[in-house]
């Protein structure tokens, strides 16, 4: 379902942040993301929608080969869910209006069908009750999920998730897993950049391990906890998982 | 201090003799001077938000076009700019379209110049106030799909607003002001209308008394009500965050 081959993104002229990655992620898996910070990571993830334009290689979801100069960027991004680190909610809406914009603006939804859809995610996510307030006025762990909300409302193909976690208080971080735990249960084809090793654990049908800006090695979450075959993984696993 | 200088101008202005005479020629020209900041300013407004828009797009060609006028504007004093679109552009433009100059009335040229003048500030203005709008604003919009022009106006701008609403007070009264350096095109608003009543009376100290007062009253009435309308701008912001 998303083919990512030769991938290469250069920052500048001497910054590489991605050096041939290649990862294919099949319809319904859940592939997590895991590696130093620097290492590449969120780059490759910015570049499956094009929020970063690879330097060199192949971004293919569902049959469409996103790195053609020709095609239209906005209607594949309108089917790939992004949740950001910073939630990035608009902050001059209302939380109903955000999960609805989109919807009205790209689907062309109207009015009464695109509410009864944010109703729906809302409650799906947990926060019906937040419908008419405004992003300010929640919690780091309600805005995120409505920001989950406001990409489910696209009814998109694939949802991916960049440190959705890294901002958060600690103790609103498994409010937000467990609502991605949810939608990874439903099927839903996802790719989370994350350092919840707990959540890879529980979720992830494949982890993927990347160190300075290429793929060292993937596997499921056993393998590559309980036996990671390269030096690079396991030092960086008995980093993380020892504290 | 201040309201006893203007209650003082005004007593004169309204109720001496020869100061009178002199309010009752020249406020002939009220009209005019608030008329062509009007105009000029909406005009600027239009012209800042395109060019704005255009500093900051990734189109090159419109960003060096945007980029040009801009430091071109910036390059130049207002009086000179004022002569240079009178005397240069405006006449060029009718030249190039074939039309008849007499056509453009002074004081349309004169809301030109205003509009092209400031049409140059008003787009750092626009550009700041876009880009006090964070990067994740965008990428959200475009990652649910959004066109870089709806994600602009549906998104960016309306936040954008915020930011640039007092500034745009403070340049509309400035452009007021700078309606008194249109009488050197021989435009008969406020200040050109002092300078004729003064040479065929000799009453200068009367003319130049009462022009001040009502330049005053203007910018003064003015800054109040902008700052009541910051004020409600801010409460509102304020009531939604609680």
């Amino acid at each position: 379902m998303i083919r990512v081959s030769g991938l290469y993104k250069t920052f500048g002229k001497d910054i590489h942040a991605l050096r041939g990655v290649d990862l294919s992620v099949d319809s319904g898996e859940v592939v997590v993301v895991v590696g130093p910070s620097g290492c590449g990571k969120s780059t490759l993830l910015r570049s499956i929608n094009m929020l970063e334009r690879p330097t060199h290689g192949i971004v293919e979801i569902d049959g469409t080969v996103l790195t053609d100069k020709k095609v239209n960027l906005d209607r594949v991004r309108a089917d790939v869910g992004m949740v950001f680190q910073q939630f990035n909610l608009f902050p001059h809406r209302t939380v109903l209006d955000n999960v609805m914009l989109a919807q009205r603006k790209v689907r062309g939804r109207s009015k009464a069908e695109a509410g009864e859809v944010a109703r729906q995610q809302l409650e799906h996510v947990g926060i019906p009750e937040k419908a008419d307030a405004y992003p300010r006025q929640l919690s780091g762990g309600q805005q995120q999920r409505v920001a989950i909300a406001r990409a489910l409302a696209m009814n998109p193909k694939v949802m991916l998730f960049d440190e959705p976690t890294s901002a958060l208080d600690p103790e609103m971080i498994s409010e937000v897993l467990e609502v991605m735990l949810k939608l990874s249960r439903e099927g839903m084809t996802m790719i989370v950049v994350t350092h919840e090793m707990g959540f890879a654990r529980a979720a992830a049908d494949r982890v993927v391990f990347m160190d300075e800006g290429q793929i060292v090695e993937s596997g499921t979450p056993g393998e590559m906890f309980d036996n990671p075959q390269h030096q690079r993984t396991r030092d960086f696993f008995d980093k993380i998982l020892s504290h | 201090m201040l309201a006893a200088i203007v209650g003082v101008f005004g007593y004169y202005s309204l109720f001496v003799e020869r100061y009178n005479d002199a309010f009752e020629f020249m406020k002939e020209g009220l009209r005019l001077t608030i008329e062509m900041a009007l105009w000029g300013f909406l005009i600027a407004l239009a012209i800042g938000l395109v060019a704005g828009l255009g500093r900051i797009s990734r189109n090159v060609v419109a960003r060096n076009v945007a980029r040009t006028y801009i430091e071109f504007i910036r390059g130049v004093p207002t009086l000179p700019m004022i002569f240079f679109v009178n005397y240069v552009i405006v006449p060029s433009v009718v030249d190039f379209l074939n039309l008849d100059l007499q056509s453009i009335t002074p004081q349309w040229r004169a809301i030109f110049a205003l509009a092209l003048i400031y049409g140059g500030y008003l787009a750092e203005v626009f550009r700041g106030g876009i880009q006090s709008v964070t990067k994740g604003q965008m990428e959200a919009g475009r990652s649910l799909g959004l066109s870089y022009r709806a994600t602009m106006r549906s998104i960016i701008l309306p936040q954008a607003l915020r930011a640039i609403i007092p500034p745009l007070g403070n340049d509309f009264i400035a452009i007021l002001k700078d309606t008194s350096l249109l009488s050197l095109i021989a435009v008969r608003e406020i200040t050109q209308n002092a300078k004729i009543y003064s040479n065929a009376s000799f009453d200068f100290r009367e003319s130049y008394m009462v022009l001040t007062f009502m330049y005053l009253v203007l910018v003064l009435g003015l800054s109040f009500l902008l700052s009541r309308f910051e004020a409600r701008m801010t409460r509102y912001e304020a009531g939604e965050r609680s």
